[in-house]
């Protein structure tokens, strides 16, 4: 980058939560028409950062230059007039509003005292023609899809001539196909001289398409390299702090029966509406298979079906020859399940409970947990402390109620005890959403230790290289039916990426 | 609102008006009947329409209230002891006294939803509960000072209810003497006349209807409004672009109180010029059912509110027919039969069995940063 102006630069930032140091002394510049990418694990202070640069939180010390100048941001108010736009993680959209009032709303354009829609629609035309965004003023954007609802958070940022642009974990929601548009939104817009703060913990974006790559870790910053000069396995140290293996190594695999077999299974939501429509497939002992797909293609509803928490309209379940449609999670349970739920701490977890009691939330009600209906501390006690130590739950005691423990503790503790009985099939969803590289690795770890002990294991991810680096095989699932199963050595991840968006064209 | 909403209110109105004009053509001609329903009709709704605006305004922007009841009855209460105050101590003339009292009205209600705006959105109360502390301290504040300005010992007023200053008078509007040249015979000119009746109405209920579409301008085509229905719909996205979240609630919901005290202030201020304890009667609450029938709408609240003041014309309509109710239909005689049909009406609108409607997404969510 020849045009090294500093638009932005923070000097000495410090914020204190209670009882954590968010940030701590941080410096950071941004150089203009650059994609400076903010790397760092869950609760390294990223978004604390962001929160402050645009006026959300404000700094207990340190100072915000803008362009040279000193800024008093106290407010998003502030942070907009200097021209700093933010794309926040969860979309800050209202669903019922059109685009048009979306993105005037807080500098609206009125005229006789009504808002003037039809220039606002002009205007997002003309921006949207500029940078190729293909955004139509008049939809409502609780009908757009997610890619392009984020758009239109983009088009926002530069309705109000943003110069600066804050992309906050973007990619998390989209498709590959639509991550690489969005990497060309955000290349077009360089281009045009805005700066871009890129704010991520997938490697491999951040290799893609920073300028620059600013590690932080604990609230501070680590170093700022440029990818030329860096590699995945150099950045994800820095981001933990020691070594980390990055791709679990697995054996081939040594398939033998079949497990859960899924028969023409469909499922309907709360709302009543079919979101799975008669999908069939079969996991086999020793492997991992893989349920790819973009978040809310019926994934969820699928485990529900499987799991026992959410009957199926049609169709058939059997696990280990045992057909268990429609029966109650207990019977499931107990013919052989781990479950390893997508919501950890509403479906996995008593959060007010204690980690002693979580660990029996299994088999509290039998020997050794239960005696003639009542339970026995003791044993409970002595479950809990092996559990803790086998499976490296870091808590200050087994009586911390669960709800204190971090996310990746949190999702130890149900490792722990769904792994820990004797199962034959492991039906794991998201298992690390939301969790920082050390957590990963060490739950891919136990993913892979459970299929090389022959168990089955069912993984659905809306993570496509966490699907690609376990399962021995890979399904699609797409709009509520699973449009493909493959091996994932004969497949690449731009045909699996295809087949989550709907392109169907090559499907074998 | 939906256009099935909209025809189910049409019909209910058709029906309701049917029954009277099939027992009461043989006294009066129908024209004059459905005409002087309407008339009724549009006074009886005003309350109504009024209470559900405020409810329009403060859960669009996301703070819920069912304080509306006790609003209106504060603010009836107060506004009335405020024109007898002006009138008997102050000495101000009938007008004056009236008008003063109305204002009163008003900002009582305004006062009354600020300490439900406080409660909810400063001290984030649970919003059924600092509803319901509103509703419980209305009763027994007007109560109270009912009973010991005016019954207790020293009474300022020496133990009776002095004369109120009056209420506020008809508005005619001149459809009769614009009409009339160009009508031929007397039954044309009697139509008219009758047609009139139904323009012919008070300041506040006049206003209410004007308010129907001033609130619907304001909510949809306007900057105010604009921000009014995002914070109640997704509070962090109107933070996020700068608008100040606490500020629109409180505005909305001092507004709403606004609306409420006017519609108390119908009651002793326009309709009769007494107060009893309790006279709201529950319309608060029928209010925020014709709020949420009409979809948290300006407009499908007004309409949902005519459905209620059809319902209470019938009810003042049969008392005028009831020597000529045919037998088969005796029942209709009893008034608490009839009487009930605006709360029958409302158990049956609130099942839900025109379809759903949806409230603001934040409704009664305090906003935290």
């Amino acid at each position: 980058m020849s045009k090294n102006k500093i638009v932005l630069e923070v000097k000495g930032l410090t914020k204190q939560f209670p009882g954590v140091l968010a940030n701590d002394n941080i410096n950071f510049d941004l150089h203009k028409a650059e994609i400076h990418a903010l790397l760092g694990e869950n609760g390294a202070g990223k978004s604390t950062l962001m929160n402050l640069i645009y006026g959300l939180h404000n700094a207990d010390k340190g100072e915000i230059l803008v362009n040279g100048k000193t800024a008093a941001i106290e407010s998003p108010k502030d942070s907009i007039a200097l021209g700093i736009g933010m794309v926040h993680q969860h979309f800050m959209l209202i669903p019922v509003f059109t685009v048009a009032e979306n993105v005037m709303l807080g500098d609206e354009t009125v005229k006789n005292g009504s808002l003037d829609r039809t220039a606002v629609a002009a205007r997002i035309n003309e921006i949207s023609k500029q940078y190729s965004l293909d955004v139509d003023p008049n939809a409502i954007v609780g009908s757009l899809p997610v890619g392009i609802q984020q758009r239109v958070e983009i088009v926002k940022t530069l309705y109000r001539n943003a110069e600066i642009v804050i992309l906050d974990e973007p990619t998390a929601v989209l498709t590959p196909q639509e991550a690489d548009d969005l990497f060309r939104i955000m290349r077009d817009l360089t281009a045009r001289g805005v700066s871009i703060i890129f704010i991520t913990h997938k490697l491999k974006e951040v290799l893609a398409v920073a300028d620059r790559i600013t590690v932080m870790r604990a609230g501070r910053v680590v170093d700022t390299v440029v990818p030329a000069k860096t590699d995945s396995a150099q950045l994800a140290n820095m981001m933990v702090g020691r070594q980390v293996i990055l791709t679990v190594p697995k054996k081939d695999r040594k398939a033998n029966g079949e497990i859960l077999k899924v028969e023409n299974v469909s499922v309907r939501d709360q709302r009543d509406l079919e979101t799975v429509h008669n999908v069939s497939f079969s996991v086999f002992g020793g492997e991992v298979f893989g349920i790819a797909g973009v978040q809310g293609n019926g994934q969820t509803e699928l485990s529900e079906a499987l799991t026992g928490l959410r009957t199926p309209t049609g169709g058939k379940v059997t696990i280990a020859g045992k057909d268990l449609t429609g029966k109650s999670p207990r019977i499931i349970t107990e013919s052989g399940l781990a479950h390893i739920p997508e919501d950890r701490q509403r479906h996995g977890l008593v959060l007010n409970y204690s980690v002693v009691d979580n660990m029996a939330l299994c088999d509290y009600y039998h020997a050794p947990f239960s005696q003639r209906g009542v339970l026995q501390p003791d044993a409970l006690d002595k479950n809990a402390r092996k559990l803790i130590k086998e499976y490296d739950v870091r808590t200050p005691s087994p009586f911390v109620s669960a709800g204190n423990l971090s996310g990746g503790n949190q999702q130890k503790v149900i490792i722990a005890r769904e792994l820990s009985r004797d199962v034959k099939l492991v039906i794991a969803n998201q298992p690390t959403r939301g969790l920082d590289v050390g957590s990963i690795e060490y739950i891919h770890t136990e993913i892979i230790k459970m299929r090389d002990r022959g168990v089955a294991v069912l993984l659905i991810s809306a993570e496509l290289d966490e699907i690609m680096a376990l399962s021995d095989r890979i399904a699609v699932m797409y709009r509520g039916q699973i449009v493909a199963i493959v091996e994932t050595k004969k497949t690449t991840r731009e045909q699996l990426g295809l087949w989550m968006a709907g392109v169907h064209a090559e499907r074998k | 609102m939906n256009s099935r909403r909209f025809g189910f209110i049409a019909i209910i109105i058709i029906v309701l008006f049917s029954v009277v004009v099939s027992i009461g053509k043989v006294k009066q001609p129908p024209l004059l009947i459905v005409t002087s329903m309407l008339a009724t009709t549009i006074a009886v709704a005003t309350p109504l329409t009024l209470g559900a605006l405020s409810g329009v305004f403060s859960e669009r922007a996301g703070v819920v209230n069912i304080g509306i009841e006790g609003m209106m009855l504060t603010s009836a209460f107060f506004g009335w002891l405020g024109a007898i105050y002006m009138y008997h101590v102050f000495g101000f003339n009938n007008g004056i006294s009236i008008v003063l009292g109305l204002i009163f009205a008003i900002i009582t209600g305004g006062l009354m939803a600020l300490l439900h705006a406080v409660l909810s959105i400063t001290f984030k109360v649970d919003q059924i509960i600092g509803g319901t502390v509103i509703n419980i301290l209305a009763i027994g504040l007007t109560g109270f000072l009912n009973r010991q300005l005016f019954f207790g010992k020293n009474s300022f007023f020496g133990g009776s209810v002095p004369s109120s200053p009056g209420v506020l008078p008809t508005l005619h509007i001149p459809i009769t003497e614009i009409f009339a040249p160009i009508c031929s015979s007397e039954a044309c000119l009697q139509g008219i006349n009758a047609i009139n009746r139904v323009f012919d109405q008070k300041p506040v209920a006049i206003s209410a209807i004007l308010l129907v579409f001033i609130s619907h301008y304001i909510l949809f085509n306007t900057r105010w409004g604009l921000r009014t229905r995002a914070v109640g719909e997704h509070p962090k996205a109107a933070d996020t672009v700068g608008i100040n979240v606490i500020k629109m609630r409180y505005a909305n919901v001092i507004i709403g109180g606004m609306f409420a005290g006017l519609a108390g202030a119908y009651f002793t201020i326009e309709s009769v010029p007494s107060f009893e304890p309790l006279l709201t009667n529950g319309r608060g609450f029928i209010s925020l059912a014709a709020m949420i029938f009409g979809n948290w709408t300006p407009i499908g609240a007004w309409a949902a509110a005519l459905v209620f003041g059809a319902s209470q014309a019938m009810l003042i309509n049969m008392q005028i027919f009831r020597d000529v109710i045919p037998p088969q239909w005796a029942f209709l005689q009893e008034s608490y039969i009839v009487g009930l049909t605006p709360y029958i009406l409302t158990m049956f609108i609130l099942t839900g069995i025109i379809g759903k409607t949806t409230p603001p997404a934040a409704d009664g969510v305090p906003y935290e940063k």
